[in-house]
Protein backbone atom coordinates (compact mmCIF):
# COMPACT_ATOMS: atom_id res chain seq x y z
CA UNK A 1 0.00 0.00 0.00
CA UNK A 2 1.33 3.43 -0.91
CA UNK A 3 1.86 6.16 1.61
CA UNK A 4 -0.97 8.19 0.12
CA UNK A 5 -3.40 5.25 0.35
CA UNK A 6 -2.40 4.68 3.96
CA UNK A 7 -3.05 8.32 4.78
CA UNK A 8 -6.42 8.13 3.07
CA UNK A 9 -7.39 5.07 5.09
CA UNK A 10 -6.27 6.68 8.31
CA UNK A 11 -8.25 9.79 7.46
CA UNK A 12 -11.36 7.72 6.90
CA UNK A 13 -10.93 5.83 10.14
CA UNK A 14 -10.67 9.14 12.01
CA UNK A 15 -13.88 10.34 10.34
CA UNK A 16 -15.69 7.11 11.26
CA UNK A 17 -14.53 7.12 14.87
CA UNK A 18 -15.26 10.81 15.39
CA UNK A 19 -18.65 10.30 13.78
CA UNK A 20 -19.52 7.62 16.32
CA UNK A 21 -18.30 9.65 19.28
CA UNK A 22 -20.01 12.87 18.21
CA UNK A 23 -23.27 11.00 17.60
CA UNK A 24 -23.16 9.10 20.86
CA UNK A 25 -21.83 11.74 23.26
CA UNK A 26 -22.73 14.99 21.54
CA UNK A 27 -20.58 17.52 19.71
CA UNK A 28 -19.55 19.69 22.66
CA UNK A 29 -18.88 16.82 25.06
CA UNK A 30 -16.57 15.06 22.61
CA UNK A 31 -13.00 16.39 22.61
CA UNK A 32 -10.12 15.89 20.23
CA UNK A 33 -8.20 13.91 22.93
CA UNK A 34 -11.28 11.60 23.24
CA UNK A 35 -11.13 10.89 19.52
CA UNK A 36 -7.35 10.42 19.50
CA UNK A 37 -7.63 8.12 22.46
CA UNK A 38 -10.28 5.96 20.80
CA UNK A 39 -7.97 5.64 17.79
CA UNK A 40 -4.83 4.96 19.79
CA UNK A 41 -3.11 7.89 18.20
CA UNK A 42 -1.55 11.03 19.60
CA UNK A 43 -3.48 14.30 19.69
CA UNK A 44 -0.67 15.92 17.72
CA UNK A 45 -0.90 13.35 14.98
CA UNK A 46 -4.68 13.76 14.75
CA UNK A 47 -4.16 17.48 14.23
CA UNK A 48 -2.02 16.59 11.21
CA UNK A 49 -5.15 15.27 9.59
CA UNK A 50 -7.69 17.81 10.84
CA UNK A 51 -6.66 21.24 12.07
CA UNK A 52 -9.61 21.69 14.41
CA UNK A 53 -12.73 20.03 15.79
CA UNK A 54 -14.92 22.29 13.66
CA UNK A 55 -13.10 21.28 10.49
CA UNK A 56 -13.46 17.63 11.47
CA UNK A 57 -17.20 18.15 12.04
CA UNK A 58 -17.61 19.66 8.56
CA UNK A 59 -15.64 16.87 6.91
CA UNK A 60 -17.85 14.29 8.64
CA UNK A 61 -21.07 15.75 7.27
CA UNK A 62 -19.53 15.77 3.76
CA UNK A 63 -18.45 12.16 4.26
CA UNK A 64 -21.87 10.92 5.46
CA UNK A 65 -23.61 12.85 2.69
CA UNK A 66 -21.35 11.21 0.10
CA UNK A 67 -21.96 7.73 1.51
CA UNK A 68 -25.73 8.21 1.49
CA UNK A 69 -25.56 9.85 -1.95
CA UNK A 70 -23.65 6.88 -3.38
CA UNK A 71 -26.33 4.50 -2.10
CA UNK A 72 -29.13 6.58 -3.64
CA UNK A 73 -27.14 6.83 -6.87
CA UNK A 74 -27.25 3.02 -7.11
CA UNK A 75 -31.04 3.21 -6.90
CA UNK A 76 -31.17 6.04 -9.46
CA UNK A 77 -29.15 3.98 -11.93
CA UNK A 78 -31.67 1.13 -11.84
CA UNK A 79 -34.23 0.84 -14.61
CA UNK A 80 -37.27 0.74 -12.33
CA UNK A 81 -40.29 2.96 -11.70
CA UNK A 82 -40.22 5.95 -9.36
CA UNK A 83 -42.61 4.07 -7.09
CA UNK A 84 -40.10 1.25 -6.72
CA UNK A 85 -37.26 3.72 -6.26
CA UNK A 86 -39.10 5.41 -3.40
CA UNK A 87 -39.38 2.09 -1.59
CA UNK A 88 -35.72 1.32 -2.16
CA UNK A 89 -34.65 4.73 -0.86
CA UNK A 90 -36.83 4.31 2.24
CA UNK A 91 -35.35 0.85 2.76
CA UNK A 92 -31.76 1.97 2.45
CA UNK A 93 -32.33 4.99 4.69
CA UNK A 94 -33.81 2.81 7.44
CA UNK A 95 -31.15 0.16 6.88
CA UNK A 96 -28.50 2.79 7.42
CA UNK A 97 -30.34 4.05 10.52
CA UNK A 98 -30.26 0.50 11.87
CA UNK A 99 -26.76 -0.61 10.85
CA UNK A 100 -24.93 2.70 11.02
CA UNK A 101 -27.17 4.77 13.26
CA UNK A 102 -24.37 7.26 13.78
CA UNK A 103 -24.70 8.41 10.15
CA UNK A 104 -28.27 9.60 10.57
CA UNK A 105 -27.85 10.58 14.22
CA UNK A 106 -24.98 12.83 13.24
CA UNK A 107 -27.09 14.61 10.66
CA UNK A 108 -30.01 15.12 13.04
CA UNK A 109 -28.20 15.74 16.31
CA UNK A 110 -24.96 17.40 15.29
CA UNK A 111 -25.36 18.97 11.85
CA UNK A 112 -28.87 20.35 12.32
CA UNK A 113 -28.40 21.21 15.99
CA UNK A 114 -25.09 23.12 15.87
CA UNK A 115 -25.53 25.52 12.98
CA UNK A 116 -22.88 27.86 14.42
CA UNK A 117 -20.23 25.22 13.73
CA UNK A 118 -21.32 24.77 10.12
CA UNK A 119 -22.18 28.36 9.17
CA UNK A 120 -18.71 29.01 7.80
CA UNK A 121 -17.75 26.45 5.15
CA UNK A 122 -21.01 24.51 5.00
CA UNK A 123 -23.30 27.26 3.74
CA UNK A 124 -26.57 26.18 2.18
CA UNK A 125 -26.29 22.73 0.67
CA UNK A 126 -22.52 22.91 0.35
CA UNK A 127 -21.64 19.99 2.62
CA UNK A 128 -24.67 17.83 1.84
CA UNK A 129 -24.62 18.19 -1.94
CA UNK A 130 -23.55 14.56 -2.49
CA UNK A 131 -26.86 13.43 -1.11
CA UNK A 132 -29.09 16.31 -2.28
CA UNK A 133 -27.86 15.94 -5.88
CA UNK A 134 -29.07 12.34 -6.01
CA UNK A 135 -32.48 13.28 -4.63
CA UNK A 136 -32.68 15.97 -7.34
CA UNK A 137 -31.85 13.39 -9.99
CA UNK A 138 -34.51 11.08 -8.59
CA UNK A 139 -37.17 13.84 -8.74
CA UNK A 140 -36.09 15.05 -12.16
CA UNK A 141 -36.27 11.65 -13.83
CA UNK A 142 -39.62 10.91 -12.17
CA UNK A 143 -41.15 14.12 -13.48
CA UNK A 144 -39.60 13.67 -16.92
CA UNK A 145 -41.07 10.17 -17.23
CA UNK A 146 -44.47 11.53 -16.19
CA UNK A 147 -44.71 9.39 -13.06
CA UNK A 148 -44.21 12.22 -10.56
CA UNK A 149 -45.98 15.56 -10.40
CA UNK A 150 -44.01 18.68 -11.24
CA UNK A 151 -43.93 20.76 -8.06
CA UNK A 152 -41.65 22.98 -6.04
CA UNK A 153 -38.42 21.14 -5.25
CA UNK A 154 -38.33 21.99 -1.55
CA UNK A 155 -41.98 21.00 -1.03
CA UNK A 156 -41.12 17.56 -2.34
CA UNK A 157 -37.70 17.36 -0.70
CA UNK A 158 -39.06 18.35 2.71
CA UNK A 159 -41.84 15.84 2.45
CA UNK A 160 -39.53 12.98 1.52
CA UNK A 161 -36.50 13.63 3.69
CA UNK A 162 -38.26 15.35 6.56
CA UNK A 163 -40.52 12.34 6.84
CA UNK A 164 -37.67 9.83 6.90
CA UNK A 165 -35.55 11.94 9.24
CA UNK A 166 -38.53 12.40 11.53
CA UNK A 167 -39.19 8.68 11.75
CA UNK A 168 -35.55 7.92 12.57
CA UNK A 169 -35.60 10.68 15.19
CA UNK A 170 -38.71 9.13 16.79
CA UNK A 171 -37.00 5.76 16.71
CA UNK A 172 -33.95 7.27 18.40
CA UNK A 173 -36.18 8.68 21.13
CA UNK A 174 -37.66 5.17 21.62
CA UNK A 175 -41.12 6.46 20.89
CA UNK A 176 -41.99 4.16 17.98
CA UNK A 177 -43.96 1.11 19.10
CA UNK A 178 -42.87 -0.96 16.09
CA UNK A 179 -39.57 -1.66 14.38
CA UNK A 180 -38.58 0.78 11.61
CA UNK A 181 -38.79 -1.97 8.98
CA UNK A 182 -42.45 -2.47 9.72
CA UNK A 183 -43.17 1.09 8.57
CA UNK A 184 -41.44 0.76 5.18
CA UNK A 185 -44.53 -0.18 3.13
CA UNK A 186 -46.83 2.44 4.60
CA UNK A 187 -44.26 5.21 4.44
CA UNK A 188 -43.28 4.37 0.85
CA UNK A 189 -46.95 4.39 -0.12
CA UNK A 190 -47.54 7.73 1.60
CA UNK A 191 -44.54 9.35 -0.10
CA UNK A 192 -45.57 7.98 -3.48
CA UNK A 193 -49.14 9.23 -3.06
CA UNK A 194 -47.84 12.70 -2.22
CA UNK A 195 -45.45 12.83 -5.18
CA UNK A 196 -47.25 10.99 -7.96
CA UNK A 197 -48.62 12.80 -10.99
CA UNK B 1 -8.17 36.75 -65.03
CA UNK B 2 -10.12 33.74 -63.82
CA UNK B 3 -13.85 33.88 -64.23
CA UNK B 4 -15.75 34.94 -61.12
CA UNK B 5 -17.90 32.20 -59.61
CA UNK B 6 -21.57 32.56 -60.47
CA UNK B 7 -23.72 33.14 -57.42
CA UNK B 8 -27.38 32.15 -57.63
CA UNK B 9 -29.86 32.71 -54.80
CA UNK B 10 -33.14 30.78 -55.04
CA UNK B 11 -36.07 31.18 -52.71
CA UNK B 12 -38.39 28.33 -51.87
CA UNK B 13 -40.89 28.51 -49.00
CA UNK B 14 -39.56 31.54 -47.12
CA UNK B 15 -40.31 34.77 -45.26
CA UNK B 16 -37.32 36.46 -46.98
CA UNK B 17 -35.65 36.90 -43.59
CA UNK B 18 -32.28 35.57 -44.71
CA UNK B 19 -32.06 37.67 -47.85
CA UNK B 20 -32.95 40.76 -45.83
CA UNK B 21 -30.43 39.85 -43.15
CA UNK B 22 -27.67 39.40 -45.73
CA UNK B 23 -28.75 42.62 -47.45
CA UNK B 24 -27.88 44.39 -44.19
CA UNK B 25 -24.24 43.36 -44.37
CA UNK B 26 -22.15 46.52 -44.01
CA UNK B 27 -19.71 45.27 -46.67
CA UNK B 28 -22.27 43.67 -48.96
CA UNK B 29 -21.01 44.98 -52.28
CA UNK B 30 -17.38 44.39 -51.46
CA UNK B 31 -18.23 40.75 -50.71
CA UNK B 32 -20.34 40.37 -53.83
CA UNK B 33 -17.53 41.82 -55.95
CA UNK B 34 -15.84 38.42 -55.76
CA UNK B 35 -18.73 36.82 -57.62
CA UNK B 36 -20.87 37.20 -60.66
CA UNK B 37 -24.28 37.75 -59.12
CA UNK B 38 -26.81 35.84 -61.19
CA UNK B 39 -29.85 36.37 -59.01
CA UNK B 40 -30.55 37.78 -55.57
CA UNK B 41 -34.10 38.90 -54.77
CA UNK B 42 -33.11 42.35 -53.45
CA UNK B 43 -30.48 43.46 -55.98
CA UNK B 44 -30.88 44.01 -59.68
CA UNK B 45 -28.66 41.93 -61.95
CA UNK B 46 -28.44 41.57 -65.71
CA UNK B 47 -30.61 38.47 -65.52
CA UNK B 48 -34.33 38.35 -64.83
CA UNK B 49 -36.27 35.94 -62.65
CA UNK B 50 -37.62 34.57 -65.91
CA UNK B 51 -34.08 33.63 -67.01
CA UNK B 52 -33.67 31.74 -63.73
CA UNK B 53 -37.03 30.00 -63.98
CA UNK B 54 -36.42 28.98 -67.60
CA UNK B 55 -32.99 27.57 -66.66
CA UNK B 56 -31.19 29.95 -68.98
CA UNK B 57 -28.53 30.78 -66.37
CA UNK B 58 -25.80 28.78 -64.64
CA UNK B 59 -24.71 28.43 -61.04
CA UNK B 60 -21.40 27.72 -59.30
CA UNK B 61 -22.61 28.62 -55.84
CA UNK B 62 -26.26 27.96 -55.15
CA UNK B 63 -27.80 29.58 -52.09
CA UNK B 64 -31.13 28.10 -51.10
CA UNK B 65 -33.43 30.12 -48.87
CA UNK B 66 -36.62 28.58 -47.49
CA UNK B 67 -38.01 25.13 -46.84
CA UNK B 68 -38.63 22.51 -49.50
CA UNK B 69 -42.27 21.63 -50.02
CA UNK B 70 -43.28 18.76 -52.24
CA UNK B 71 -45.15 20.03 -55.31
CA UNK B 72 -44.72 23.75 -54.48
CA UNK B 73 -45.34 25.82 -57.62
CA UNK B 74 -43.98 29.39 -57.70
CA UNK B 75 -44.32 31.55 -60.82
CA UNK B 76 -45.61 28.48 -62.63
CA UNK B 77 -42.49 26.43 -61.84
CA UNK B 78 -41.97 23.42 -59.56
CA UNK B 79 -39.51 25.07 -57.21
CA UNK B 80 -38.01 21.85 -55.84
CA UNK B 81 -37.30 20.63 -59.33
CA UNK B 82 -35.71 24.01 -60.16
CA UNK B 83 -33.47 23.81 -57.09
CA UNK B 84 -32.44 20.25 -57.98
CA UNK B 85 -31.60 21.39 -61.48
CA UNK B 86 -29.20 24.10 -60.31
CA UNK B 87 -27.87 21.97 -57.45
CA UNK B 88 -26.58 19.42 -59.95
CA UNK B 89 -24.25 21.90 -61.65
CA UNK B 90 -23.19 23.89 -58.55
CA UNK B 91 -19.82 23.42 -56.86
CA UNK B 92 -21.24 24.66 -53.55
CA UNK B 93 -24.76 24.45 -52.21
CA UNK B 94 -25.44 26.69 -49.23
CA UNK B 95 -28.68 26.28 -47.32
CA UNK B 96 -29.21 29.73 -45.81
CA UNK B 97 -31.43 29.65 -42.74
CA UNK B 98 -33.09 26.98 -40.62
CA UNK B 99 -35.97 26.44 -43.07
CA UNK B 100 -33.66 25.60 -45.97
CA UNK B 101 -31.46 23.50 -43.69
CA UNK B 102 -33.89 21.59 -41.47
CA UNK B 103 -37.44 22.68 -42.34
CA UNK B 104 -37.74 25.35 -39.65
CA UNK B 105 -40.89 27.29 -38.90
CA UNK B 106 -42.51 26.48 -42.24
CA UNK B 107 -42.33 22.77 -41.47
CA UNK B 108 -44.85 23.30 -38.67
CA UNK B 109 -47.55 23.99 -41.25
CA UNK B 110 -47.37 20.59 -42.96
CA UNK B 111 -44.77 18.51 -41.14
CA UNK B 112 -45.06 15.46 -43.39
CA UNK B 113 -44.62 17.43 -46.59
CA UNK B 114 -42.12 20.17 -45.76
CA UNK B 115 -38.43 19.77 -44.87
CA UNK B 116 -34.99 21.23 -45.40
CA UNK B 117 -32.99 20.66 -48.58
CA UNK B 118 -30.82 17.79 -47.27
CA UNK B 119 -32.24 17.35 -43.77
CA UNK B 120 -35.67 16.73 -42.34
CA UNK B 121 -35.16 18.15 -38.86
CA UNK B 122 -32.03 16.33 -37.62
CA UNK B 123 -32.47 13.40 -40.02
CA UNK B 124 -30.50 13.24 -43.23
CA UNK B 125 -32.52 12.88 -46.42
CA UNK B 126 -30.21 10.10 -47.53
CA UNK B 127 -30.69 10.43 -51.31
CA UNK B 128 -30.02 14.18 -51.37
CA UNK B 129 -27.39 14.20 -48.63
CA UNK B 130 -25.36 11.40 -50.20
CA UNK B 131 -25.50 13.10 -53.57
CA UNK B 132 -24.38 16.53 -52.34
CA UNK B 133 -22.50 15.77 -49.12
CA UNK B 134 -19.22 17.14 -50.46
CA UNK B 135 -20.74 20.32 -51.81
CA UNK B 136 -23.22 21.09 -49.05
CA UNK B 137 -22.78 23.85 -46.47
CA UNK B 138 -25.51 24.20 -43.85
CA UNK B 139 -26.11 27.64 -42.36
CA UNK B 140 -29.05 27.29 -39.97
CA UNK B 141 -30.37 30.36 -38.17
CA UNK B 142 -33.60 32.30 -38.08
CA UNK B 143 -32.36 34.32 -39.75
CA UNK B 144 -28.69 33.74 -40.50
CA UNK B 145 -26.28 36.42 -39.40
CA UNK B 146 -25.04 38.26 -42.51
CA UNK B 147 -21.44 37.61 -41.44
CA UNK B 148 -21.98 33.85 -41.23
CA UNK B 149 -22.76 33.86 -44.94
CA UNK B 150 -20.00 36.30 -45.82
CA UNK B 151 -17.51 34.09 -43.95
CA UNK B 152 -18.52 31.13 -46.10
CA UNK B 153 -18.54 33.12 -49.35
CA UNK B 154 -15.14 34.70 -48.74
CA UNK B 155 -13.62 31.35 -47.79
CA UNK B 156 -14.93 29.97 -51.09
CA UNK B 157 -13.70 33.03 -53.01
CA UNK B 158 -10.26 32.55 -51.47
CA UNK B 159 -10.28 28.81 -52.19
CA UNK B 160 -9.94 27.97 -48.53
CA UNK B 161 -11.28 24.77 -47.02
CA UNK B 162 -14.16 25.26 -44.59
CA UNK B 163 -14.11 22.72 -41.71
CA UNK B 164 -17.63 21.30 -41.39
CA UNK B 165 -19.36 19.18 -38.75
CA UNK B 166 -21.52 16.09 -39.32
CA UNK B 167 -24.45 18.27 -40.37
CA UNK B 168 -22.25 20.21 -42.82
CA UNK B 169 -22.25 23.28 -40.59
CA UNK B 170 -19.05 25.38 -40.58
CA UNK B 171 -17.32 24.57 -37.31
CA UNK B 172 -15.95 28.08 -37.10
CA UNK B 173 -19.54 29.25 -36.61
CA UNK B 174 -21.37 26.33 -35.01
CA UNK B 175 -18.84 24.42 -32.90
CA UNK B 176 -19.57 26.82 -30.05
CA UNK B 177 -22.77 27.32 -28.14
CA UNK B 178 -24.60 30.64 -28.04
CA UNK B 179 -23.64 30.67 -24.35
CA UNK B 180 -20.04 31.30 -25.42
CA UNK B 181 -19.38 35.00 -25.03
CA UNK B 182 -22.71 35.76 -23.35
CA UNK B 183 -22.33 38.86 -21.22
CA UNK B 184 -24.34 37.13 -18.47
CA UNK B 185 -21.87 34.30 -17.95
CA UNK B 186 -20.93 35.51 -14.49
CA UNK B 187 -24.56 35.16 -13.44
CA UNK B 188 -24.68 31.68 -14.95
CA UNK B 189 -21.57 30.66 -13.01
CA UNK B 190 -23.10 31.68 -9.71
CA UNK B 191 -26.63 30.59 -10.66
CA UNK B 192 -28.23 33.97 -10.22
CA UNK B 193 -31.52 34.29 -12.02
CA UNK B 194 -32.84 37.36 -13.78
CA UNK B 195 -36.39 38.10 -12.76
CA UNK B 196 -38.14 39.22 -15.91
CA UNK B 197 -36.90 40.35 -19.30
CA UNK B 198 -34.73 43.20 -20.48
CA UNK B 199 -32.73 43.55 -17.29
CA UNK B 200 -28.98 44.04 -17.28
CA UNK B 201 -28.54 41.53 -14.46
CA UNK B 202 -29.09 37.81 -14.06
CA UNK B 203 -29.11 34.69 -16.20
CA UNK B 204 -32.05 33.67 -18.39
CA UNK B 205 -31.37 29.91 -18.31
CA UNK B 206 -33.24 28.93 -15.14
CA UNK B 207 -36.69 30.42 -15.66
CA UNK B 208 -36.81 32.48 -18.82
CA UNK B 209 -36.28 29.78 -21.42
CA UNK B 210 -32.75 30.63 -22.60
CA UNK B 211 -31.45 27.84 -24.86
CA UNK B 212 -27.98 29.38 -25.27
CA UNK B 213 -26.10 26.69 -23.32
CA UNK B 214 -27.27 23.94 -25.68
CA UNK B 215 -27.65 25.80 -28.96
CA UNK B 216 -24.95 25.69 -31.63
CA UNK B 217 -24.18 29.21 -32.80
CA UNK B 218 -22.02 32.30 -32.64
CA UNK B 219 -24.55 34.97 -31.66
CA UNK B 220 -22.42 36.10 -28.74
CA UNK B 221 -19.15 35.94 -30.67
CA UNK B 222 -20.30 37.65 -33.87
CA UNK B 223 -22.70 40.25 -32.59
CA UNK B 224 -25.86 41.33 -34.37
CA UNK B 225 -25.60 44.77 -36.00
CA UNK B 226 -22.04 44.57 -34.67
CA UNK B 227 -23.47 45.60 -31.32
CA UNK B 228 -25.59 43.15 -29.42
CA UNK B 229 -27.40 39.84 -29.10
CA UNK B 230 -30.67 38.50 -27.73
CA UNK B 231 -29.18 37.42 -24.42
CA UNK B 232 -27.23 40.65 -24.04
CA UNK B 233 -30.45 42.67 -24.09
CA UNK B 234 -32.24 40.31 -21.72
CA UNK B 235 -34.19 38.08 -24.10
CA UNK B 236 -33.68 34.31 -24.10
CA UNK B 237 -31.94 32.50 -26.95
CA UNK B 238 -34.69 30.64 -28.84
CA UNK B 239 -32.37 27.95 -30.21
CA UNK B 240 -33.14 29.08 -33.77
CA UNK B 241 -30.13 27.31 -35.30
CA UNK B 242 -31.18 23.88 -34.06
CA UNK B 243 -32.90 21.16 -36.12
CA UNK B 244 -35.84 21.07 -33.69
CA UNK B 245 -36.49 24.82 -33.93
CA UNK B 246 -39.08 26.14 -33.17
CA UNK B 247 -39.91 24.53 -29.87
CA UNK B 248 -42.79 25.68 -27.70
CA UNK B 249 -42.96 28.09 -24.76
CA UNK B 250 -39.84 29.99 -25.75
CA UNK B 251 -40.01 32.37 -22.79
CA UNK B 252 -40.04 29.78 -20.02
CA UNK B 253 -37.63 27.04 -19.01
CA UNK B 254 -39.04 23.53 -18.80
CA UNK B 255 -38.16 22.35 -15.33
CA UNK B 256 -38.83 19.21 -13.31
CA UNK B 257 -39.31 20.27 -9.70
CA UNK B 258 -37.22 23.33 -10.40
CA UNK B 259 -34.44 21.43 -12.19
CA UNK B 260 -33.93 22.45 -15.85
CA UNK B 261 -34.89 19.52 -18.06
CA UNK B 262 -32.31 20.28 -20.71
CA UNK B 263 -28.66 20.53 -19.72
CA UNK B 264 -25.83 22.59 -21.18
CA UNK B 265 -24.41 20.73 -24.18
CA UNK B 266 -22.49 17.60 -23.17
CA UNK B 267 -22.88 18.15 -19.41
CA UNK B 268 -24.40 15.31 -17.37
CA UNK B 269 -27.23 16.21 -15.03
CA UNK B 270 -25.29 14.84 -12.05
CA UNK B 271 -22.29 17.04 -12.85
CA UNK B 272 -24.50 20.08 -13.43
CA UNK B 273 -26.49 19.63 -10.22
CA UNK B 274 -23.37 19.09 -8.14
CA UNK B 275 -21.78 22.30 -9.37
CA UNK B 276 -25.07 24.18 -9.14
CA UNK B 277 -25.61 23.09 -5.55
CA UNK B 278 -22.20 24.39 -4.61
CA UNK B 279 -22.50 27.68 -6.50
CA UNK B 280 -25.95 28.38 -5.08
CA UNK B 281 -24.72 27.96 -1.52
CA UNK B 282 -22.97 31.29 -1.64
CA UNK B 283 -24.48 34.73 -1.52
CA UNK B 284 -22.55 36.99 -3.86
CA UNK B 285 -23.67 40.47 -2.90
CA UNK B 286 -22.17 42.22 -5.91
CA UNK B 287 -24.13 40.03 -8.32
CA UNK B 288 -27.40 40.32 -6.45
CA UNK B 289 -27.46 44.09 -6.76
CA UNK B 290 -28.52 46.19 -9.73
CA UNK B 291 -25.50 47.02 -11.87
CA UNK B 292 -26.58 50.64 -12.24
CA UNK B 293 -28.71 52.44 -9.70
CA UNK B 294 -30.71 54.79 -11.93
CA UNK B 295 -31.79 57.93 -10.10
CA UNK B 296 -35.36 58.93 -10.86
Amino acid sequence: MSKIDKKKLKRESILKTALKLFSANGFHKTTIPDIANALNMSVGNLYNYFKSKDILAKEIIKYTSEVLGQEIQKVNMQNISSKEKIKKIVELYFKMAKEKPEMIEYFLRVYLSHREVFSDGCEGMLCVSGFVTEIMIFFDSGVESGELRDQDFFSAFGLFMGYLGGMVFLKGENILPKKLDEYINDISENIYNALKA
Amino acid sequence: MARKPKLLWIQSLTCNGNSHSFFNHSDLFSILSHFELIYFPLIETKYTIEDVLQKRVHSDILIIEGAIKEGLIKSGVDIKELIYHYAKESRFIITAGTCATFGGIFKQYEPGNISGFAFDKENKKEDIFNLYEHRLISLPGCPIHPKWLSYVLLMIANRRRIPLDEMSRPQELYAFTVHTGCARNEYFEWKIDTHGFGHKEGCLFYENGCQGPFTHGSCNKILWNDASSKTNVGTPCFGCTEPDFPKEKLFSTKTNMGIPQKMPLGISKRAYLTVTGIAKSFKIKRLEKKVIDYKK
